[in-house]
């Protein structure tokens, strides 16, 4: 007569040996988990910034400074510095320049500062107009009326070589309007 | 038909599925909730299982690329034969969709069917309720034209206010610095692959509860839940009234859904799809984006509310409401069912469909938004010309010129935004008139800066003319005094 061997119930203390290799396995896979999770939230994350410093912001040229008539404001286009194969048209953008006189510039974005819509110029009335919500402002972007609490967003521009250049690169939003503000006062026409 | 029999017997003896689906038929339900009441939980699911069905043939065609999406969707409207049926009844199904969650949200909460012990069907519920807003409001962005990438802007713009984490939120929603193609195609992998996949997960537990605790009971007056003896009571209830769930319930079942299927075709075939509107070309500008229907109201409450109160709005709202749905069931997990009962609740109900209702008619509308065509494309009516003085016509042109026109409508055309101007002399004096023009105010922008001393003259002398013939315009009784002492009197007789 053969005897079973006894199998000890276990207690919460003493740790088999099936119990163990079950625990070293849940080890096992969360160490795995970890070395995939990684490269998984690196790669969700770096639609953020990739790693630049500067963000996504570089000089894009607007064109020469005599296709802006002086004491006029007009649209002008650019193409985002950051181009991607399947973009399409998305990567032109739009932008209202306004020469003051000389190489006294403001350059706006077309974005209105309540929600983005694109704002008109009407340049009779000297006012941008949005068409979603009804935001106004003056020609020098500062708030005329309607529900935006700031002024237009602006680019910051410097002339090279006769060429107009903004520094661009990123949707202006209420909360990261990238570029300064407008409320310096310039001198309004 | 012995050899159909052997063949289901063949795949039952691996599969074992047989048991537990007569089981589920056959489980048994109050008489009284064999009701048209209860049919918008399973209309829900058709719906959703037909949004399936028609999304998986749209990607057969569709392309979620920014630069070929607009493209592929011209060419299911106008070269793939059916294309733009099959989208219509993608896109009506979504309008069904959301109306049919609300409704049968509405009536489980009339109904009191969230108390205990169905909390979590509740919980599930509303979590389904945030997933197909999320589907509509994704598939709104598929539909790559001017409206979705404008869309995407408004999101992108109200996300970016969030605190602290705004501009984080904007680059991880957008895929990047700008709208392009790695948004719309973040936008494909939510809309196709994640959130259908958990709507999937979701809908079986919501029906596996509905299954496992049993539906709702009619809600009688005074029949009160408590814990202790809820359940009790219904199996009581159940065993002593109960019926079949098959036949006896769903046949009502079946036919709503048969009915919703064919008002949804109804509405593809004489209503069309949606769109596209415009390219999705961030250089045109000459559009006015409009979100769909069920974010209608989003849209009317964004003009309407006070600037400054816009953002703790739209950060702490949604929260609140979503909070306060979860929490429901446990603030209210006993107690009375009937919506007679209830006085509260249906007063919550009408409010919150009453005031949606408004500000969805009111976005059909959009009295808020400048006419931009108006000032050069609606001519002021004939009767407000004739008769007037060279000044007085000198000063509609300026009206019209100065794009007055945009914001303020004269015989019942232009913008809405600011007041008609048909009878503004009689609410304002020429000193009144000359003030707001110039300083602007009340939500006018000033246009001291662009008129020049004679077009502001001329444009009062036109402003002044505004009046009903019965109504004198309205006067300055002390300027008049000024006017009269100014003038040398006549001589008076010794």
């Amino acid at each position: 007569m053969t005897t079973n061997p006894v199998i000890a119930p276990s207690s919460d203390r003493t740790l088999s040996r099936r119990g163990f290799l079950m625990k070293l396995g849940i080890l096992f896979n969360g160490l795995a988990a970890m070395v995939v999770a990684v490269p998984i939230v690196r790669f969700l994350l770096s639609s953020v910034s990739r790693g630049q410093a500067k963000g996504y912001l570089s000089w894009v040229p607007l064109g020469d400074v005599t296709n802006f008539p002086q004491g006029q404001t007009r649209m002008a286009t650019f193409r985002n510095p950051l181009v991607m194969p399947t973009d399409g048209k998305t990567v032109d953008t739009a932008c209202w320049v306004r020469r003051i006189s000389g190489d006294q510039f403001q350059v706006f974005a077309i974005n209105c500062a309540h929600l983005g819509c694109p704002v008109r110029w009407f340049p009779q009335s000297g006012l941008f107009m949005c068409p979603c919500h009804g935001g106004a402002y003056y020609r020098d972007g500062s708030r005329a009326s309607g529900p935006p609490e700031r002024g237009l967003f602006q680019y910051p521009h410097k002339i090279e070589n006769g060429v107009l250049t903004i520094d661009a690169g990123q949707l202006p939003t209420p909360g990261d309007p990238v570029a300064k503000l407008t409320s310096e006062k310039l001198p309004c026409a | 038909m012995r050899v159909i029999k052997k063949i289901g017997e063949w795949f039952d003896h691996r599969l074992q599925l047989a048991a537990p689906i007569r089981e589920a038929a056959g489980h048994p339900v109050p008489r009284n909730t064999a009701s048209w009441f209860y049919v918008f939980g399973s209309a829900a699911l058709t719906v959703f299982l037909l949004q399936l069905v028609t999304g998986i043939l749209l990607a057969l065609i569709y392309v979620p690329s920014a630069g070929e999406a607009w493209n592929s969707l011209q060419a299911l409207n106008h070269q793939v034969a059916l294309g733009w049926f099959i989208r219509a009844m993608h896109g009506w199904g979504s309008n069904f969709m959301v109306a049919i969650v609300l409704i049968h949200m509405v009536q489980v909460f009339l109904f009191g069917a969230y108390k205990f012990p169905r909390e979590l069907t509740w919980i599930i519920g509303v979590l389904l309720l945030l997933m197909t807003l999320g589907m509509a409001f994704s598939g709104q962005v598929l539909r790559f034209d001017q409206d979705a990438y404008w869309g995407l802007g408004i999101g992108a713009s109200i996300a970016s206010r969030v605190p602290i984490l705004g501009p984080l939120i904007v680059k991880l929603m957008l895929g990047g610095p700008i709208i392009a193609g790695a948004t719309l195609s973040r936008f494909f992998a939510l809309h196709v692959f994640v959130i259908p996949g958990l709507l999937i997960g979701f809908v079986s537990l919501h029906v596996l509860m509905v299954l496992k605790l049993g539906i709702n009971e009619w809600p009688m007056p005074g029949r009160i839940v408590k814990r202790a003896t809820y359940e009790a009571e219904y199996h009581a209830l159940t065993s002593k009234d109960g019926e079949p769930f098959v036949p006896y319930a769903i046949w009502k079942d079946m036919f709503f859904a048969a009915f919703i299927i064919l008002a949804v075709a109804a509405c593809a075939y004489y209503l069309g799809p949606f769109g596209p509107t415009g390219q999705p070309d961030p250089t045109i500008i000459q559009t006015a984006p409009k979100p769909d229907y069920f974010f209608l109201w989003l849209y009317a409450l964004l003009s309407l509310l006070p600037p400054s109160l816009e953002t703790p709005f739209l950060l702490i709202g949604p929260v609140l409401v979503i909070v306060g749905l979860l929490l429901l069931p446990f603030l209210s997990g006993e107690g009375e069912k009937s919506w007679k009962r209830r006085p509260i609740a249906v007063i919550t109900v009408l409010l919150i469909a009453i005031t949606l209702g408004t500000f969805t008619r009111m976005a059909q509308f959009t009295p808020w938004s400048p006419h931009m065509s108006a000032w050069s494309g609606d001519p002021v009516p004939d009767r407000y010309i004739h008769g007037t003085t060279a000044l007085e016509r000198q000063g509609a042109l300026v009206f019209q010129v100065k794009q007055c026109r945009n914001c303020h409508s004269i015989g019942d055309s232009g913008g809405q935004r600011g007041p008609a101007l048909d009878s503004v002399a009689v609410r304002l004096t020429q000193d009144q008139l000359i003030r707001q023009v110039i300083q602007g105010g009340g939500n006018m922008p000033a246009y001291g800066n662009n008129l020049s001393p004679a077009e502001t003259t001329a444009l009062v002398a036109f402003l002044e003319t505004l009046h009903p013939a019965t109504q004198n315009p309205a006067r300055n009784a002390a300027r008049d005094v000024v006017v009269s002492e100014s003038k040398p009197k006549p001589a008076t007789q010794p």
